[in-house]
Order: structure tokens, then sequence, then C-alpha cells
């Protein structure tokens, strides 16, 4: 995918800012790209491995089969033939996703991913679980959008709180449309 | 006032909580609590490692498209069609850019969300989409490179519809709620 993707925005970029003479910001969106990514990166480090360290420890005790009673009904519906690990990281990863812990929820995404690759016959292909675990991450399952109410706040909104209900809303519905057409790829790649 | 603050407060406490649960489990359970952590935490930073070329690839490529002023040129281009099915236009830049950068989204939002006021009808459906949706190509480029996977099976397609409704529904619900 991103083989496509990666050359066909850098070439339409630079061809566009050539043919409409901007290509003085393309000469500054090279070397500040790499920048942003540096910045995202170091900020992504401490918080990634805090969060990694207490979710270990989370996945550790007794909390992962309380949340895993909750869960294990969603979990059978959308998953297949799941193993033991990878569905105790997929539950953490889902709870991380629903508190907001953005920077905890992609390790445990990551590392569910690399549970799943275990019982993956083909390596270089992602499996139905694979799939519907992306998908799940593509949504964005958190119960309370904190950036969006801050910036609501910080631009003195009268209620900043006033979209969650709608938010959730949205969620649910982008939610369902990407877990039936994944199970739609999924059957018509099987036929 | 009263709902604001009690929300605010939920999500003040959530972190802090969370945190204190699942280290008073550990406890009580008498694992080695500060053990787990540092098993935790370098699997952590093995991770952001691995994903960092991942990074510097995307960065670049969605850099170039955010300055090369193609995404204003695509607005134009479609408006005609969009403004035909009454989808509003100001909406049209943050549709375009949620799936594909999450720092220029969150720019182009604020800025929606400035200009037409925090609490007009725009300014909600802007708010309302960026709390619904994540940043797709980000999130499956970086969940297919850590596996080093080359066949994708067209994810991006689910995915992007999954956004398309999300951005439709975000447009209607708040029509139907805060009209």
């Amino acid at each position: 995918m991103l083989n496509i993707l990666w050359p066909l925005f850098i070439i339409l970029s630079i061809l566009f800012s050539i043919i409409s003479g901007n290509v003085e910001n393309i000469n500054k969106a090279i070397t500040t790209s790499t920048e942003s990514a540096i910045t995202l990166t170091l900020t992504l480090i401490g918080s990634t491995c805090l969060w990694s360290g207490i979710m270990e420890i989370a996945s550790n005790t007794k909390i992962i089969d309380i949340l895993n009673n909750f869960l294990k009904k969603i979990i059978k519906k959308v998953f297949s033939n799941i193993n033991k690990n990878a569905q105790n990281k997929i539950i953490m990863n889902i709870i991380a996703n629903i508190l907001g812990l953005g920077n905890a929820a992609t390790p445990l995404g990551l590392q569910a991913m690399e549970e799943l690759q275990k019982d993956n016959i083909k390596k270089d292909k992602l499996s139905d679980n694979m799939m519907m675990l992306i998908v799940l991450n593509t949504a964005s399952l958190q119960i309370i959008p904190t950036t969006v109410i801050s910036i609501r706040t910080a631009l003195n909104s009268e209620e900043p709180t006033k979209i969650i209900f709608p938010v959730w809303i949205s969620t649910i519905c982008s939610l369902i449309v990407g877990i039936m057409i994944t199970k739609l790829f999924i059957k018509v790649d099987k036929n | 006032m009263i709902k604001i603050k009690l929300i605010n407060y939920i999500s003040v406490l959530a972190v802090p909580l969370a945190i204190l649960i699942i280290i008073s489990f550990g406890m009580k359970e008498k694992k080695n609590v500060f053990d787990l952590f540092l098993n935790g935490a370098k699997k952590g930073l093995e991770i952001t490692i691995t994903i960092f070329p991942t990074l510097i690839g995307l960065f670049f490529s969605i850099g170039l498209l955010n300055n090369s002023g193609i995404i204003d040129y695509i607005t134009k281009l479609i408006e005609p069609i969009l403004s035909f099915v009454r989808f509003p236009k100001e909406i049209l830049p943050l549709a375009l850019l949620r799936p594909i950068s999450g720092s220029a989204s969150l720019a182009i939002a604020t800025d929606i969300i400035k200009n037409n006021g925090v609490d007009s009808i725009i300014g909600l459906i802007a708010s309302v989409i960026m709390g619904s949706t994540e940043t797709t190509l980000y999130t499956i480029t970086v969940y297919c490179s850590c596996l080093k996977i080359k066949n994708t099976r067209k994810i991006i397609i689910p995915a992007i519809l999954a956004d398309i409704t999300g951005i439709i529904v975000s447009i209607l619900i708040c029509n139907i709620i805060f009209a």
C-alpha cells in the first residue's frame, strides 16, 4: 500500500508545487518534516515506555481476568481462533484506547500484532485477526475526547463537553461500518 | 455547569486512578511490580525505535503534501459536487486531511472552530469529527510496518469507508441535535 501511496504523495506534491510556483514551501517541508518526526519520537519514547511498563504490571495481575470477563463476548464476535496471549494484549489495547491513553494503546496494539503473527501462516500478509485489530484501532474508541474538549475550552466555548454524545454516536457508526466491511473483505478474499 | 465540572473531573481523574488501581493490584498479588514495569518499559523502547523509520518516511511525504497547496486545489475542485449534496464546504479540508495527518487536521480543525465560532454548527461538526475519527493512514502504516507486512489485503478501504461514515454521521447528528 505505502509502496504506492508514499511515492504518489511525494511526486504529486513536488510537481504541483513547481507548477503553482510554490517550491519554497516544499523546501521548508523537507527540512521541517524530519524535525517533527524526531520531536514526536522523543515525546513518544517517554510516555510509551511509561505506559508499556504500567500495562505490563496490569497484564500480570487479575485485572486482565476482570477485563477479559467484560470484553470476551465482543472479542469472540470480532476475532476468530485467537490465542490467550494475543487476546490479553488486544483487551489491554482496547482498554487503553477507551481510557484515551493513545500512547499506551499503540505499543499494546503492536505487541498484539506480534502475538497474532505467531499464528499467521503467511508472515508477510495480514491475517484476518490482524485486519480486525487494525480496524478497531483506526476507530477512535475513547470515551472522553480530551483533545477536542481542551481546544473547545481554550476557545471559550459555552459548553465544551456538548460534543461528547454526538462523538459516541459517530464513533459507533463508523466502527460498525468498519468491522462489517472488513468482515466482508475477509469473506471475499477467502472465496 | 455541574455536568461540565463532573465530566472534566472524571477525565482528570481517569489516568491517575487507572495507575493507582493497577499498582495496587500488583502489590496485593505480591508481584515484583518494579521488575514488571522495567520489562514493559523495555518493550516500549524497542517498539518506539522500530517505528522510527516509518515515522520519518510518513512525516516526510505528508509534510510535502500539506505544504504543496495540493489539498486546497483538490478542495476547490470537488467543492461544486459536494455543495450539490449539501456537504458543508468549510468542513471539506478537514475531511480530506483527517485520515492522513494528525497534526495538520488538528491545526485545520482548530482554525475552522475559531473562524466559524466554537459553538456554531460548523464549529461543532469539526469538533465531533476530530473526536470520533483517527489518523487512519498512520495507524495502518505503523501496524503493518512493525511486522514487515507486504500484503495489506486492502485494509485501507474498510478503514477509509469507516472514516467517511464517521464524517457523514458527525454532520448529520450535529444538524439533528444542535440545529
